[in-house]
């Protein structure tokens, strides 16, 4: 690196989980590699590199990016939460529980993706957000049933060649449910339509 | 299993932890983002290697300018043909195969397909690397190529493969058609499949004191290691390669050019280097499935009795490697006749060498056969389901030998059931709902059910765990939990007493995460290790500090396995739901029902199962590489131009089993890692017709293809 100009790296400071990390990174470097190469953080995972796969989606300021997509240098001031930060201590994450065990995964390498943007689909349903296959998406309809149709339209921006979908497609129900049962309990707070799961669906007539 | 204890108790009761749901052992290390694989193990003084790939596709390196390369930022080398270390290939590797002649990278400037490695920048940062690896010029002097591929290519020649013999016949196939009371004749063909597993290829490599340490993305460290012996003609126990976790592989990780090129950079830099693929070079590097052109005749009499079934399958190789794709296998196990032939031919061409892809020969064999048994149907009038039971051979159909077992029909009368077959219409083209026609189709499925020889390790602790060390390979099988819970019973113990570690070549030699042999394989080599154990231990006295250690081999055992036709089967069932004025195909359910053997891991065996279904729904819709025939390379090489299937393709698929323990394995395993594939696209071509009432009998079935279809229908 010292061989290099020094007007091509820059200083930066990310809020990575809630902690601050100050680096010299290289203008070129993108958030993906700073996290997996600079900072020892490997859950964010490189599947394409070039924003088609959805491995390495992260969450910035809650919403979801694929980390490959983004310069290092961009992401300063931004709150990044990576799968590193999803649980609570020891404590899972409801929607790593559920991946752990309805097994939302074979290899595993798409999966912090799968979580973290299943973190996100679940907040951005709760919050009223549309998909591709919303049926009423005037805002006044509010957030539309949970359907498993819904949970895969929104999580296909993940790949997983193992082809785990169908017990993705089970576990963000699932963690769904346990999200809108706290939310119902929680004082304070309008209680999110309750997911709908896919046990109704069958593949057997 | 040969024990007569009942077992691990609670409240009185035997409990087995084969056939019970278990998630995965290492499930918290994968959801945490703890669970590291290949690229991800930290090294001092790392150097990053970046793989310059041939933008030509036939010709020789007239030069590299790696000069102006080498004065750019942080640039540490530049291996080419000029300067690299030299391999030797004259060996014959671990599978009995020789090296594919694209790992011996650097070694002469010829170029024989487009993406061939012709070099590798390695600099201090991947940032550098890259763009210096972009910035290098390397000039050539183009030859003319040919990538046609095509039915009926003059230089097609038949070749034996892992489905035996190259051609095989008997009886007089014309008379037999002749005498028949229905005869179908169609070509069928399938396109260039690229495994693309989530993980990329990587290997880290390094020197440490005389040793070559390899940590790298692979089914199989010993295979890995051993090749990568061979190549630098190094003794093996100098040969140390750790695979902890693999992120998919589906026959494509094996040794390939960027293990081989880390390590000539660690050789020539002293230091680590890792050589990760990007996903556009996997295109280039990491075996595909080849295309395939197919044409199945068959005859029946008025009962529906096959007379006369001719499958020949056409597919493609490289000019420096021979790999065929056995297309026309399953006909070997599926169906006799008194005239029966069949034979798989190659043609070489300027591409890039194929390779094992998920069910090699049964993918794409089962889609044209089993389009055909449903074509066949449908001009006899017999019911798809019955057609197939009918012609259910009491022999091998090409070996004479018996069935080890075979519970098709098994599986097609639960399939049946669950699915509601009975209540189908067989007349195509008459349900409606909107604007989608529906319809439904099913397919036979089988394949090969093998062990091969391994080694495993396992210890008594001191403090009353077990450690079992056996150089498997979990690629996403869920292989270490299915062997903790093989362990956990051979042991009788509990499976959290049950320590099983994997993916080391010093471990000793071991069968690779492959044809859906692994899992098998190995448990039997750490059932005869446990089951020794506990002999060992009912005799000792104790357990001392260092415990204490039984190894097997199962060598012997393996080898007096008497022959027999051994195979897993099953039977797809698919609902599809098309669009005629748009093109589009939604498969709207799917059911699978396996006879596969002992089922280990409930949990992780029906997403095993459903996630080759799923492999069947892309294969049917959605996947197909195209080759650029001037160019010589492929469109659109990346997850964006390739297209696997997503979430939104993929409906509720639902997977299940009939009782079908081997009777001649230790815990009655057959596998199961590629037979969910085998027949799911024809079932879903199968249903596309009973919407339509086209045939599609090429793949994908694209919305062109449909449209177009329907047109002319």
């Amino acid at each position: 690196m010292a061989t290099a100009p020094p007007s091509t790296y820059s200083a930066v400071t990310l809020n990575i989980n809630g902690e601050k990390h100050t680096l010299t990174v290289d203008h070129r470097t993108t958030l993906l590699d700073a996290l997996r190469e600079r900072l020892d953080m490997t859950g964010t995972k490189k599947g394409c590199d070039q924003g088609q796969c959805g491995a390495c989606t992260v969450l910035l300021d809650k919403r979801r990016a694929v980390a490959c997509l983004q310069l290092a240098v961009a992401a300063e001031g931004r709150e990044i939460t990576t799968i590193e930060g999803v649980a609570e201590g020891d404590r899972l994450h409801p929607v790593q529980q559920a991946f752990l065990d309805l097994d939302g995964y074979q290899c595993g390498y798409c999966t912090p993706g799968q979580i973290c943007s299943a973190v996100a689909v679940i907040e951005e349903h709760a919050a009223g957000w549309p998909s591709a296959a919303t049926d009423d998406v005037r805002p006044e309809a509010g957030p539309p049933p949970l359907t498993a149709e819904e949970i895969r339209e929104r999580m296909s921006g993940n790949l997983c060649r193992c082809g785990a979908y169908v017990s993705i497609v089970q576990a963000v129900a699932r963690a769904a449910e346990a999200d809108a049962r706290a939310a119902q309990d929680a004082p304070d707070t309008q209680g999110a339509p309750a997911a709908q799961g896919t046990e109704h669906e069958g593949a057997a007539a | 299993m040969t024990t007569t204890t009942t077992g691990t108790t609670t409240g009185g009761t035997a409990v087995r932890a084969v056939g019970t749901a278990h998630s995965r052992v290492e499930g918290r290390d994968k959801v945490t983002g703890a669970a590291r694989y290949a690229a991800e193990i930290p090294f001092t003084e790392l150097a990053y290697g970046w793989l310059v790939l041939s933008t030509v596709t036939r010709g020789r390196i007239s030069s590299v300018e790696d000069a102006p390369v080498l004065a750019m930022p942080g640039v540490l080398a530049v291996l080419h043909h000029g300067n690299a270390p030299r391999v030797d290939i004259d060996y014959v590797g671990m599978l009995g195969m020789r090296p594919d002649p694209t790992v011996a990278v650097f070694q002469h400037d010829r170029v024989p397909h487009a993406g061939w490695p012709v070099a590798l920048v390695v600099a201090e940062t991947s940032e550098q690397a890259r763009e210096a690896a972009e910035a290098l010029v390397v000039h050539y002097e183009e030859e003319p190529h040919d990538v046609a591929f095509s039915a009926g290519h003059a230089d097609a020649y038949s070749m034996p493969g892992p489905a035996g013999p190259g051609v095989t016949g008997k009886g007089d196939l014309e008379a037999q058609l002749a005498a028949s009371s229905f005869v179908l004749d169609a070509e069928y063909s399938t396109p260039e499949e690229h495994h693309n597993p989530m993980e990329p290829h990587a290997a880290t490599a390094h020197w440490d004191g005389g040793r070559l340490e390899v940590v790298d993305s692979n089914q199989g460290t010993i295979w890995v290691a051993a090749e990568l012996a061979s190549l630098f003609s190094l003794d093996p126990a100098s040969v140390h390669v750790r695979s902890e976790h693999v992120g998919g592989g589906f026959g494509s990780k094996g040794v390939r050019a960027h293990q081989v090129a880390a390590v000539m950079a660690a050789t020539v830099l002293s230091r680590p280097v890792r050589v990760a693929m990007t996903r556009r070079q996997m295109f280039s590097l990491a075996g595909y499935r080849s295309p395939t052109t197919q044409r199945v005749r068959l005859g029946v009499d008025a009962a529906g009795r096959l007379l006369a079934l001719e499958h020949s399958c056409l597919s493609l190789t490289s000019t420096v490697h021979e790999f065929i794709e056995s297309g026309a296998g399953p006909a070997r196990v599926m169906y006799d006749a008194p005239a029966h032939h069949t034979a798989n031919r190659v043609v070489r061409l300027d591409v890039p060498s194929p390779t094992f892809m998920r069910a090699p020969g049964e993918a794409p064999g089962s889609f044209a056969l089993e389009s055909a048994l449903d074509e066949l149907a449908e001009k006899s009038g017999i019911d798809p389901i019955e057609l197939r039971v009918r012609n259910e051979p009491e022999v091998g159909p090409v070996s004479g030998l018996p069935f080890s077992s075979r519970n098709l029909t098994a599986c097609f009368r639960e399939g049946a059931r669950r699915f509601g077959w009975a209540d189908r219409d067989p007349r195509p083209g008459l349900r409606r709902e909107g604007r989608w026609l529906l319809g439904t189709g099913t397919a036979a499925a089988s394949f090969f059910a093998g062990a091969a020889p391994s080694t495993a390790a396992a210890t008594a602790e001191a403090d009353g765990t077990f450690t079992v060390r056996i150089n498997a390979a979990d690629i996403g099988t869920g292989a270490r939990t299915a062997l903790t819970l093989v362990a956990a019973d051979a042991l009788q113990v509990p499976t959290d007493r049950v320590r099983v570690r994997i993916g080391d070549s010093d471990f000793g030699p071991a069968m690779i995460a492959g044809g859906s042999m692994g899992t098998r394989s190995w448990a039997w080599a750490v059932t005869a290790a446990a089951e020794e154990l506990r002999e060992r231990m009912a005799l000792s006295d104790g357990i001392p500090p260092e415990g204490i250690t039984v190894r097997s081999d199962t060598t012997a055992a393996v080898g007096a396995l008497a022959q027999k036709e051994r195979h897993s089967f099953g039977a797809q069932f698919a609902e599809v739901a098309v669009d005629v004025a748009t093109g589009e195909v939604r498969v709207r359910r799917m059911l699978g029902i396996f006879a596969a053997g002992k089922i280990v891991n409930p949990l992780t065996a029906r997403g095993q199962f459903t996630g080759g279904m799923i492999w069947g729904i892309s294969m049917a819709l959605h996947e197909e590489a195209v080759r650029d025939r001037n160019t010589g390379a492929l469109y659109g090489a990346d997850l964006a131009g390739y297209h696997v299937a997503s979430n939104a393709d993929v409906p509720l698929v639902e997977a299940d089993w009939v009782d079908d323990p081997d009777p001649d394995d230790p815990v009655g395993i057959k596998g199961i890692g590629e037979i969910g594939i085998v027949g799911a696209a024809a079932a879903i071509a199968n249903a596309v017709w009973h919407a339509t009432g086209v045939r599609h009998r090429q793949l994908p079935i694209r919305p062109d293809r449909v449209i177009r279809a329907d047109a002319h229908a």
